[in-house]
């Protein structure tokens, strides 16, 4: 089996015959990483443009490895530095990008929709690398490899997202893979945080933490936006964390063998206290290591698509 | 890889070597690999998947019954090192790399079910360099069907088997679930 498609845009539209190739094929990128020459010359000669109009380090420097252990030219590429800022579009810069031969071109843009935009205009291959509140695919990629590696099944899993899920890529990306797979997932948050009519993905909706704790296998938290608090969504920071943040008297309401997991950066001692984030139920580093090889995978399976 | 149903129904088969052809086979290959490196010392065995991992473990086992010393077993995906994936429509399917031993100033016998134009065995001994650098690399091969594409000779092998260009030589293993066999399909 392959991967025929020439863009990775969300987890919505992969199926689950797809979703396990990528993971399969990650098993054998985890390898490559672990050996003392971590490089393959699996994509030479290709060149990678990472097309980023938000800030990123983690995601920015995963696809940037990605591409040099599979031996691409890879070109970063932010938006604060370049002719963006004169005016340019999104489509213009892509298509210049484009005219110097790139490959693949990894988008992270603030709106929801621009990597299929230029799907559909560019005959690269684009990946979706966060689009505004819509996706992040390879975020929930590089979860589900984590999970399965410690967890072995989804099928029956319970799983908690934590957190804005109105304004999480990374809660959207997830809920649409797991519920495909077969987990149990449940959302937890400020009503302000949650979206109308969120059951309708398959979900069980809680504002109370501790009950959606109760017999959860794995607790995924997700980032406290403080940078876009302009809206008020909760009174103040103090207030969520006393209600949502994840601490270690919370943490005994799940399952023994919890595990938790968070997308990073975290925000030490607001939606997760450094006792959990250290502890040894957290993953969080595992993400950070799995998601390279998720990258690897994905760049390569692509790469037959065009 | 399985024959599927679609390509015996096209292509016409003829068995070269049975299960005893091939146990005898390896049993040769076994004592001249002993006989080529003066015993079995520092010698690996890495097997080029699927078919070549089979092999290498048979091997290790017959090395391991004459001299009664064991020998390391690793396994090699060449994918990765492929010449052709710009070529290809689809993309291979990717199997796992274990090499759990130090392969520098080891002799490795890279171990292969058939030796045709001889790219895989280019792209394996790339993918092997990238884990350390052997004193020695050879090459064993259960069926040796000509057609080289490339300077590249076995040192140890089963059986020499002329084919034409369009035939496909299949090796049949019983770790992949059918009897032991070597099969010629004519198209």
């Amino acid at each position: 089996m392959s991967l025929k498609r020439k863009d990775l845009l969300g987890m919505a539209d992969l199926s689950v015959e797809e979703i396990q190739l990528i993971l399969q094929t990650a098993d054998s990128f985890k390898e490559v990483s672990g050996r003392d020459i971590k490089k393959v010359p699996t994509l030479r000669g290709k060149t990678v443009v990472n097309l980023f109009f938000e800030p990123s380090t983690r995601t920015r420097t995963s696809f940037e490895l990605a591409a040099k252990r599979l031996s691409a030219d890879v070109i970063n590429f932010a938006a604060s530095t370049s002719s963006v800022v004169k005016g340019e579009t999104l489509l213009d810069t892509a298509s210049n990008i484009e005219a110097m031969q790139a490959d693949f071109i990894v988008l992270r843009h603030p709106s929801a929709g621009a990597p299929g935009i230029l799907a559909r205009s560019l005959r690269a291959s684009v990946v979706n690398a966060g689009d505004g509140s819509h996706e992040h695919p390879t975020q929930a990629l590089l979860d589900l490899f984590t999970l399965r590696e410690k967890k072995r099944e989804f099928k029956g899993l319970c799983l908690v997202i934590v957190g804005d899920i109105a304004h999480s890529r990374v809660a959207r990306s997830n809920i649409s893979a797991l519920v495909k797979l077969g987990a149990e997932v449940r959302v937890a948050g400020p009503p302000t945080m949650m979206p109308r009519h969120i059951e309708e993905l398959g979900v069980r909706v809680f504002f109370n933490l501790d009950e959606a704790l109760k017999g959860a296998d794995v607790i995924m938290m997700l980032r406290l936006q403080i940078e876009r608090q302009g809206i008020a969504l909760f009174p103040s920071i103090r207030e969520y964390s006393r209600i949502y943040g994840l601490t270690p008297e919370r943490l005994r309401l799940a399952e023994r063998d919890v595990l938790v997991m968070h997308p990073g950066p975290i925000n030490r001692g607001v939606e997760i206290s450094p006792e959990v984030a250290d502890s040894g139920a957290s993953v969080i580093l595992d993400q950070v290591t799995n998601g390279v090889a998720i990258r690897m995978a994905v760049l390569y399976l692509l790469s037959a698509g065009r | 890889m399985p024959a599927g149903s679609l390509m015996e129904v096209k292509k016409v088969g003829r068995t070269i070597m049975e299960a005893q052809e091939i146990a005898r086979a390896i049993s040769r290959v076994a004592h001249e690999i002993i006989e080529h490196n003066h015993g079995i010392e520092g010698v690996a065995l890495v097997g080029i998947r699927t078919g070549g991992v089979y092999l290498a473990n048979r091997l290790a086992v017959k090395l391991g019954e004459i001299e009664g010393a064991s020998v390391p077993v690793g396994a090699l995906d060449i994918t990765l090192y492929r010449d052709d994936l710009d070529a290809r429509k689809e993309q291979p399917t990717l199997r796992r790399t274990e090499i759990p031993f130090d392969i520098t100033d080891r002799k490795v016998i890279l171990v292969d079910d058939v030796l045709f134009t001889g790219r895989t065995t280019r792209a394996a001994m790339d993918g092997l360099i990238d884990f350390g650098r052997p004193s020695e690399i050879q090459l064993a091969v259960l069926v040796d069907r000509g057609h080289r594409q490339l300077p590249i000779k076995a040192t140890y092998v089963g059986k020499n088997l002329p084919t034409a260009i369009g035939e496909t030589v299949e090796v049949y293993l019983e770790e992949m679930g059918r009897p032991d066999g070597v099969v010629i399909l004519t198209p």
